[in-house]
């Protein structure tokens, strides 16, 4: 039995259909052709999947496509604004904080949840929130220093 | 795999109770979500139990607090209430898994998932929370420390679900804490979990004392006799240790790769000081 789902993504009003066993990140992925959640451990470990389901930062592999009617997501597609990076990606940028960029939306998307509720989080508290984004590339130091410099940026600092 | 999503424990009851293959209800999902995609669950119903009003709520009631089974653990820890009055059980239900799983793991689901090592069921235990139960007749209450039996066993019958939990009212100067020992500093399971809830009179002394143990025997464990090594004392060094070697005296522990016997039943009564410390030390200042 397939499953009739509406929902917003990223302000639009999207629908699809899907099947109880399809998370939310198949739906993304497949049903929607949204396709910058990556699929990394599939157990809620490595944070590529990250997104936000009204507000709130989750793995989207553990949350079923059914359970969202009604909600509102928030991907990594919809953190540029056109052409116009969002601070945080262009600070990754100048910081080469990703190398083979796997894991790279889900950070984003974590981060700019962060900075949402805390816009002056200090270093250590940076580094438990991303605990649960996993990186094999880059040491994680540069993501922390490309964090820290657009927050402080996005303060005005 | 059918998904319902009712809007009453009693529907939901029903259709758990009704259903001749594996039922399943589904909170947050960190858990149960996993064990059905690496198949060691294959359920024929997933009852979505987070349209029921009960279980998304924190409210305060008879000076206490009522928390639903299904609130995740972020929103636990945004409510500033909650977190003065019980620190501790915050402070556990927050070990759970990374930022992501915060925004979905419950208390319900923490206890209900069945392991010995959930961080969250010691301070549950600990605090003296009461599990409100709704099954296909009528409603029931258990102790928390009572719910679970053995890893992946429980104490409900077909049908049931924990609705909610109560948490009684905090005199002055009660606190609680909760520690537990990983090899690491995030993201991991806990090789010891300790839970300690304390209530002291205007001298100091303590007049209530509950210890929770989690990771140590086949289920969370209340530990009673390290609970009364402490009520009547200031919770100095040779109360902290009576209470102490209670805890060593109610481990139970398997060997594994995260700890052996004798590693986990010594750092069960190091716990168990270093936690009780904390909740004394927050105890003087509620």
């Amino acid at each position: 039995m397939k499953h009739h789902v509406t929902t917003t993504v990223n302000g639009d009003e999207v629908e699809f259909l899907c099947s109880t066993e399809q998370t939310l990140l198949d739906c993304l992925r497949d049903e929607l052709d949204l396709t910058g959640a990556k699929e990394g451990c599939g157990s809620g470990d490595c944070g590529a999947c990250s997104v936000l389901v009204d507000g709130r930062l989750v793995c989207s592999c553990l949350v079923l496509g059914v359970e969202v009617s009604g909600k509102k997501i928030e991907t990594i597609e919809g953190m540029a604004k056109g052409d116009e990076l969002h601070p945080l990606q262009r600070k990754f940028l100048e910081h080469a904080a990703l190398q083979c960029g796997i894991c790279t939306p889900g950070v984003l998307v974590a981060a700019k949840s962060l900075l949402e509720k805390n816009p002056d989080p200090t270093e250590t508290e940076v580094r438990y929130w991303l605990a649960g984004n996993l990186c094999r590339c880059t040491g994680y130091d540069k993501i922390i220093r490309a964090v820290m410099d657009a927050a402080a940026e996005m303060r005005g600092a | 795999m059918r998904y319902e999503s009712p809007d009453t424990l009693e529907a939901a009851a029903k259709m758990l109770a009704a259903e001749s293959g594996d039922a399943r209800v589904l909170a947050g999902g960190t858990d149960l979500l996993v064990q059905i995609r690496s198949e060691i669950l294959s359920p024929a119903l997933v009852v979505d139990i987070k349209k029921i009003a009960e279980t998304r709520t924190v409210s305060e009631e008879k000076g206490g607090f009522r928390i639903g089974a299904a609130v995740a653990g972020a929103e636990l820890k945004e409510h500033a209430k909650l977190k003065k009055a019980w620190p501790g059980l915050v402070e556990a239900a927050n070990l759970i898994g990374s930022t992501q799983v915060q925004g979905r793991c419950s208390l319900g689901g923490n206890l209900c998932n069945g392991s010995p090592a959930a961080d969250s069921v010691p301070a549950l235990i600990a605090a003296g929370a009461v599990a409100s139960i709704v099954g296909p007749n009528g409603r029931r209450e258990l102790k928390v420390e009572d719910v679970m039996l053995a890893p992946r066993k429980l104490a409900l019958t077909k049908g049931e679900i924990i609705a909610s939990f109560f948490l009684p009212a905090r005199p002055a100067h009660a606190s609680d804490a909760y520690l537990r020992f990983i090899p690491r500093t995030e993201m991991d399971i806990a090789v010891v979990g300790c839970a300690v809830s304390l209530v002291l009179d205007a001298s100091g002394t303590c007049t209530a004392a509950r210890v929770g143990l989690g990771a140590v025997a086949a289920r969370p464990l209340l530990v009673e006799d390290a609970g009364k090594a402490l009520v009547g004392t200031k919770v100095d060094e040779a109360a902290l240790e009576k209470a102490a070697a209670a805890a060593r005296a109610a481990c139970k522990p398997i060997d594994d790769k995260r700890g052996t016997i004798e590693f986990r039943t010594d750092v069960a009564g190091v716990l168990t000081k270093r936690t009780a410390l904390i909740a004394l030390e927050r105890a003087r200042k509620a």
